[in-house]
């Protein structure tokens, strides 16, 4: 069956291991709402960079790799940029994976209108859902977009009783104030479907894709998180978890 | 004498050591819980030997050499390292670390030895072996072709055992523990009896004279055991007694042949029969079961040759290849990992990491779950383990093979090989384009034949020319190899080891192939972009300019994957076609050790965009940097690589961070043995396993003395980084590491 759906992908990893379970086909598209200072795939945000792909082309990539898949509880994550941008493309991928029973994660900041993506949504098995901040101004500041739909799209989830793991990236003067790591897990713990909390520390990686673009990278000066703070907020934030 | 303690079968009647284990063995499901530390009297030795092993690094490399005794298997009397709290005895010489002089494969080899570190000769050893007795290396040397040597010193066929023991040889050293040396001693005049038919037949006449050679060595073996107070002559009795009979049958191999790898088989599970029994029996702990472990290994760990520095350039870090295969399947589906498994890989634990023995652990996707998790474990702890698929192995040779070396797996005391190194086609490709001619040197090499004359390289022209020149390097190839193996056969004979094995052996002859991924991506680019030439002012090629670009192996494309894969079998049925010394079947390894840094100091700028005088990959890797994809798509692309085409092996390094395999341990660990399932299951063959930040190994070059233990899998063994030469150890570093997070 041929399907000619297209969409724009910026690269694959064939051995993710830290986005969902288990050993991951990584899809990473291309376009992205957010403007995220710390972004580490700033090459994504372009909608019309990338390459374009066939469903059937990456499909039969992903199919490579069934097997690890298999042996490790793995599956596919689509990633980004920002994937519910190319919700028709994602989800007919996530179609085919289904119907050869591979497990499907989306990871997303969930800054997109929800009732648009039901058909995508019901095929995703784990949304990887990126909170980035928990106040409203700090989390504009940041990325650019407020909250507002962001929390609508976690409150369809819950309903919908799709799975959800939060990550949360801690970014030293950004996201690390106990106040807002508390109002964080205050949100958490408003949701049953939220399975797991993950703290992700802050690296400065992605800035030679600033660099590369001529774009100024302003967290030049932070630096990364020690251990003791990643424990420290994975605590607070846990604490939302079977509230 | 028979052991009516065990499960009688066929073994009793005959020398079958596999009968043995089938009809004995308790294969284990469980997990490492059952595990014993280290005992105080492990702790004494290995304290000890630390101490020995950092002065003979700070002796250059070598501790000591016996310059005065030349080494046989009687030749030295008992060497202890401090006999009360050894619980498993015997050195190849007196002294721990001190080194023997074996000049039956070659006296250069002693000499230059000798003269590297420092150690001055006894003059009547070298009159004995210049004058009177003939060696290995002198006949080799007498019968080699002007060809041949042009061809060895262009470096498009190196690394070949004329000077030494070639190695690669696996003695049933169990043989000894299950039947006592008195019984196989029985066992080689009836073999003996059985040749006495056609002896106008050179091979028959041999075939006696081997025999007899066979049958002084197990009596030499005895007299050995003597010196340690020891009787060898009958079966061994309980655990200890086994564990010392193996390790005296290896040490009176490694006594007599300083072979390029001289590895032990596959001797933990039978020798878990034995200790599973002292255990049932009440007679012996789960501590000393491990301090039985723990002692033998330390002897292994400290198995030495006397080699050059050239020899070190090319196989860098001292390396022995005491390689013992650990796990696999029976036949009869029932899995072959034992508790003495666990424990000879815990050693790793107990003593921490270490080069050898080269811990390989033959992978099926049917082993228990609880041991491959734990082989995990250990691989992301310490780096030291590689990994071979018993589900393709055991179809070619049973449930009871060994690797030698790397990745050469044999029937243990039914098969053996004459190791063949290997040749270079990165270089052979140039030759093609060179119409015979060195690309650095411009002598003509080969036979003269039409190279390329277009200003672009075309495809179908030089894959043309690339055939010619394979026919004529394979021919070259077999027929140096033919030279080299008779005269080790005539002058360099494996008593011993000859001695452990069925009178009818198996000969293959190994052969192998350096610069795969260069060949192939060089003739992706010459397919696939527009490859111009550039000569220099007599007319050589000796440069490339790539215009556009091409898929490169390594990225699971079949547009370039295809072409490695067709230039295996191309190579492979070449060989095929030629004559080969004992009638040995023609086989072929992808694998380079560390030869791939001189390889690549010997090769010119390759079509592929590769500079001159940069380091090939090793083995069957994809070129560093040029996989794009992440690691599946490596396994992917290395796993379509044809064993039938390849069967000594094909062998591939793969490195990633921690952080890369997943966030915490026990994803790690999961994650670890998902890929060494997918990629056996997906036609993988050989697989070492680094798992370590790039930055450790950046501090280990500068303060080495921080790194004793830091070891590191490179083609097919294991080595100390620190032991490695500086361009290898950049080599190593500027290696893919996959750390995409």
């Amino acid at each position: 069956m041929k399907n000619q759906i297209k969409g724009r992908i910026s690269s694959v990893e064939t051995f993710g291991t830290v986005d969902g379970p288990g050993i991951r086909f990584i899809v990473f598209l291309q376009g992205c709402p957010l403007r995220c200072l710390y972004c580490h795939n700033r090459d994504t945000w372009d909608p019309k960079g990338g390459k374009e792909t066939t469903v059937d082309e990456i499909f039969n990539e992903i199919l490579k790799y069934k097997d690890y898949f298999r042996f490790s509880g793995g599956g596919v994550t689509v990633s980004g940029g920002e994937p519910t941008m190319q919700a028709e493309f994602v989800a007919e991928l996530f179609k085919r994976c289904k119907e050869h029973g591979i497990n499907t994660a989306l990871d997303t900041s969930g800054f997109a209108d929800a009732q648009q993506l039901e058909s995508l949504l019901s095929l995703t098995d784990l949304v990887l859902l990126d909170i980035k901040q928990i106040d409203e101004q700090k989390h504009k500041n940041l990325t650019g977009v407020g909250l507002e739909k962001i929390h609508r799209f976690t409150d369809y989830l819950n309903d919908k009783k799709i799975p959800v793991w939060i990550r949360y990236v801690l970014v030293p003067g950004y996201t690390d104030d106990i106040k807002d790591l508390k109002g964080a897990s205050n949100f958490i713990a408003r949701y049953e479907n939220i399975q797991k909390v993950e703290v992700l520390p802050y690296h400065s990686m992605g800035q030679c894709k600033w660099d590369e673009l001529g774009d100024e990278y302003k967290l030049k000066e932070v630096q990364t998180p020690s251990q003791e703070e990643v424990d420290r907020a994975q605590e607070i934030l846990s604490e939302g978890l079977n509230k | 004498m028979t052991n009516h303690n065990f499960n009688g079968g066929k073994w009793t009647k005959e020398i079958n050591v596999r009968d043995f284990i089938l009809s004995n063995i308790t294969p284990y499901k469980g997990n490492d819980s059952f595990l014993s530390g280290p005992t105080d009297r492990t702790k004494i030795i290995w304290e000890k030997i630390s101490q020995l092993l950092s002065e003979e690094r700070n002796s250059g490399g070598v501790l000591d050499v016996d310059t005065k005794t030349i080494s046989t298997i009687t030749s030295h009397d008992a060497g202890y390292i401090d006999q009360d709290n050894e619980v498993i005895v015997g050195l190849q010489t007196d002294a721990a670390l001190k080194r023997a002089i074996m000049p039956f494969g070659g006296i250069r080899m002693v000499l230059k030895g000798c003269e590297a570190y420092g150690f001055d000769i006894d003059p009547s050893i070298e009159e004995i072996f210049t004058i009177y007795r003939k060696t290995h290396n002198a006949g080799v040397y007498d019968a080699y072709t002007e060809e041949m040597r042009k061809a060895k010193k262009a470096g498009i066929i190196t690394g070949l055992p004329d000077a030494y023991g070639r190695g690669r040889i696996i003695g049933d050293y169990r043989r000894v523990a299950l039947y006592g040396v008195e019984r196989l001693i029985e066992e080689k005049y009836k073999e003996l009896e059985q040749c006495n038919v056609n002896l106008s037949e050179e091979a028959s006449i041999r075939l006696r004279e081997e025999i007899s050679e066979q049958i002084r060595s197990l009596k030499d073996l005895i007299k050995m055991g003597e010196k340690y107070g020891f009787d060898l002559s009958k079966p061994a009795q309980n655990a200890t007694e086994a564990v010392q009979w193996v390790y005296f049958a290896y040490l009176a191999a490694v006594k007599e042949q300083n072979g390029a790898a001289m590895s032990l088989g596959r001797v933990s599970s039978f020798l878990d029969i034995y200790i599973e029994k002292d255990l049932n029996d009440g007679i012996l702990t789960e501590s000393q079961a491990q301090e039985l472990m723990d002692q033998f290994v330390i002897k292994l760990r400290i198995v030495r040759f006397l080699r050059t520095p050239e020899y070190d350039n090319l196989f860098s870090g001292d390396p022995t290849w005491v390689t013992e295969s650990i796990g696999g399947m029976a036949t009869d589906g029932r899995t072959l990992v034992t508790k003495n498994s666990f424990r000879f890989l815990h050693t790793l634990d107990n003593l921490g990491p270490a080069p050898e023995p080269n811990m390989t652990v033959l992978w099926s996707e049917k082993l228990p779950v609880n041991f491959k998790n734990y082989c995990s474990k250990l691989s992301i702890k310490t780096s030291s383990i590689q990994y071979e698929s018993d589900d393709i192995m055991r179809d070619y040779y049973g449930d009871d093979y060994g690797i030698a070396c790397c990745v050469s797996a044999m029937r243990i005391g039914k098969q053996m090989q004459f190791f063949g190194a290997r040749c270079n086609l990165a270089k052979a490709l140039l030759y093609a384009i060179n119409g015979g001619r060195d690309e650095k040197t411009g002598l003509q090499i080969g036979p003269e034949f039409k190279g390329v004359s277009t200003e672009h390289l075309s495809y179908e022209d030089v894959l043309k020319s690339f055939e010619t020149t394979l026919d004529w390097l394979a021919g070259l190839y077999i027929d140096t190899l033919n030279i080299i193996h008779y005269m080790h056969d005539k002058y360099c004979y494996e008593k011993i080891q000859m001695a452990l094995h069925d009178k009818d052996v198996l000969r293959t002859m190994a052969c192998g192939i350096a610069g795969l991924s260069v060949v192939a991506d060089s003739l992706s680019a010459i397919k696939h972009a527009k490859v111009k030439t550039i000569r220099d002012e007599t007319g050589l090629f000796v440069d490339y300019d790539i215009e556009g670009d091409y898929p490169k192996f390594g990225n699971n494309d079949p547009l370039v994957d295809d072409i490695a894969a067709d230039i295996v079998k191309l190579f492979m049925d070449k060989l095929r076609k030629h004559k080969t010394y004992r009638e040995s079947a023609p086989t072929m390894s992808i694998l380079t050790i560390t030869s791939n840094v001189v390889y690549g100091e010997k090769t010119g700028n390759t079509p592929d965009g590769r500079k001159a005088g940069e380091p090939l990959a090793p083995g069957a890797n994809p070129m560093h940097g040029r996989d794009k994809n992440g690691a599946l798509a490596v396994l992917s692309s290395i796993g379509k690589l044809p064993y039938e085409h390849a069967q000594d092996g094909i062998s591939y390094t793969f490195s990633i961070i921690p952080k890369a395999l997943g966030k915490d341990m026990d994803s790690r660990i999961n994650n670890m043995t998902a890929l060494l399932d997918g990629y056996f299951a997906n036609g993988g063959h050989h697989i070492n396993v680094n798992v370590f930040e790039k930055e450790t190994l950046l501090d280990a070059m500068e303060h080495p003395e921080k790194y004793p233990q830091l070891t590191i899998r490179v083609s097919g063994y294991a080595v100390n980084f620190i032991k490695l030469t500086r361009k290898q150890q950049i080599d190593v570093i500027n290696r893919t590491f996959h750390e995409k997070i």
